[in-house]
């Protein structure tokens, strides 16, 4: 295995113009630097607001930097996705890094089992082993098999929630950023999450992630880093 | 197509457009490759269905230039077509879904009619196999079989804009433009036209450009996003960087004026 990291961020920063309120400024963080090598899981800390999810945000390309780089290892190149191309950027969504959030936000019509194979289609599966995939990934999630000829919209909070880990498992990918995957769920699912997030660690697999329960934390964090330490100066 | 693919399917520079003295649009400039969803928004009047019409080279320009990549992997200059390799290209290899089907169908002809006469346009000339082909297509866009000799006339809005979907896909385009394809069609109606179109898009790797003033369609289809005011494009990116990091004070405005994108 490379030694090389999977993920740079060097002297990141954010802030937020808000035109709608004159112009004010709103410093998110600054001077953001850190490395995750394969295999291991970095967990954000520090209290909510401090831009623990911007952090992820950023890497994943959906917020913009103000300044600084991100440096990701595609292969045997490493992208910036702070300078790069929008086709760029989703060239690496694809193949490098994925993304869960908190909420499920998908195409009002389409079921629950399509939501999560799609998502393993995305990233190259075939429709068979794609099919299969989410089958697993929902039925070790716990999600009733009943449920998954129907769209997840009506479906309880723990639900959709767990619809969501799926889907966001569903890929794999060399980098996942996990933006309070466990949120909702009960002690349960949570120990699937710390499941799925170990086997992939094992697997060589580099994460990010913001976790609020504490157990989680403690069962797959290698590092945890207090992002206080980044603080933006406060901002005119 | 993979030797291709660093080349864009359509590259646009300077598009520029004049009604007399109004401007329609001013200095337009991207590239568009293979299977990308571009999102044109704004709100009526920002020039959007202009630059549209520009592009797929209904409208003439003021200045600027739109080039497209043929299958034979030439790229040309669009304005140096004549009217018949235009019409040409417009009937086979690029698809437009209008906002009011009427235009963008043949009313008085038969729901297969309409998808068949695109195949006969590229030279299909077996019957048996043109309504097949067109039963085929009819299905793909959920319309029932049974109602394959109905004429548009009795189709509900969001079937009309499913079978515009299906004339406009049959002969297999590889850019397709929409304008405003799901306005006016109840919330139901349009997620399942949606859903449809993002699908048909990612198996066909269509390249589509949709003018829209739907921040949440474009959310859904969209890879890229260009916020167009005014005539200009004041914004452009990444869909949900453009939704969830706006930069210019209108595109911040656009999206807080919505409920939820």
């Amino acid at each position: 295995m490379s030694t090389q990291p999977v993920v740079v961020l060097d002297d990141v920063s954010k802030s937020f113009t808000l035109h709608l309120q004159g112009g004010a400024r709103i410093g998110v963080v600054a001077g953001v630097s850190f490395a995750v090598e394969a295999g291991e899981c970095v967990v954000l800390g520090g209290p909510s607001g401090a831009g623990k999810s911007s952090i992820l945000k950023m890497i994943y390309g959906t917020y913009r930097c103000d300044r600084g780089h991100i440096r990701l290892r595609d292969g045997d190149d490493a992208v910036d996705v702070a300078a790069a191309q929008p086709r760029r950027v989703l060239a690496l969504r694809r193949s490098v890094m994925g993304y869960v959030s908190q909420f499920l936000r998908v195409i009002p019509r389409v079921p629950t089992i399509e939501i999560v194979a799609d998502a393993a289609r995305d990233s190259g599966l075939d429709g068979d082993a794609a099919m299969m995939r989410a089958r697993d990934l929902l039925t070790r999630l716990n999600v009733p098999e009943r449920l998954w000829a129907l769209p997840p919209a009506t479906f309880s909070g723990g639900e959709q929630q767990r619809v969501n880990v799926a889907r966001g498992f569903a890929a794999e990918r060399p980098l996942l950023l996990l933006d309070e995957p466990t949120a909702s769920l009960d002690a349960a699912n949570r120990k699937v999450v710390i499941d799925l997030v170990n086997e992939r660690k094992r697997r060589g697999v580099a994460m990010i992630g913001i976790f609020h329960d504490e157990d989680v934390r403690d069962a797959v964090a290698d590092r945890i880093l207090d992002i206080r330490a980044f603080a933006a100066p406060h901002a005119a | 197509m993979a030797a291709d693919d660093d080349l864009p399917l359509l590259s646009v520079r300077g598009l520029t457009k004049y009604y007399g003295d109004r401007l329609g649009c001013a200095d337009v400039s991207f590239d568009l490759f293979e299977g990308e969803v571009l999102a044109i928004v704004g709100e009526s009047g920002s020039g959007k269905s202009t630059l549209l019409s520009l592009l797929a080279s209904e409208l003439a320009a003021t200045s600027g230039a739109v080039r497209y990549r043929f299958r034979d992997g030439v790229t040309r200059d669009l304005a140096a077509l004549d009217e018949a390799e235009r019409r040409h290209l417009l009937r086979t290899d690029w698809g437009f879904v209008r906002q009011d089907a009427r235009e963008g169908l043949r009313m008085g002809v038969s729901a297969g009619g309409n998808v068949g006469e695109r195949l006969m346009a590229v030279g299909a000339r077996h019957y048996g196999d043109i309504r097949a082909t067109a039963l085929d297509w009819l299905g793909r866009v959920e319309i029932d079989a049974a109602r394959v000799d109905d004429t548009p006339h009795g189709f509900s809005g969001g079937m009309r804009q499913r079978l515009q979907v299906a004339r406009n896909l049959v002969t297999g385009p590889r850019l397709v433009f929409m304008d405003e394809p799901t306005s006016g069609l109840d919330v139901s109606v349009q997620a399942r036209l949606l859903d449809l179109v993002r699908s048909l898009v990612r198996d066909m790797g269509l390249a589509v450009i949709i003018v829209t003033h739907d921040l949440a369609v474009a959310r859904l289809l969209s890879h890229r996003i260009m916020v167009m005011r005014r005539g200009f494009v004041i914004e452009h990116g990444l869909a949900d960087q453009v939704l969830d990091d706006p930069r210019e004070a209108y595109t911040q405005l656009l999206v807080s004026s919505v409920l939820a994108a």
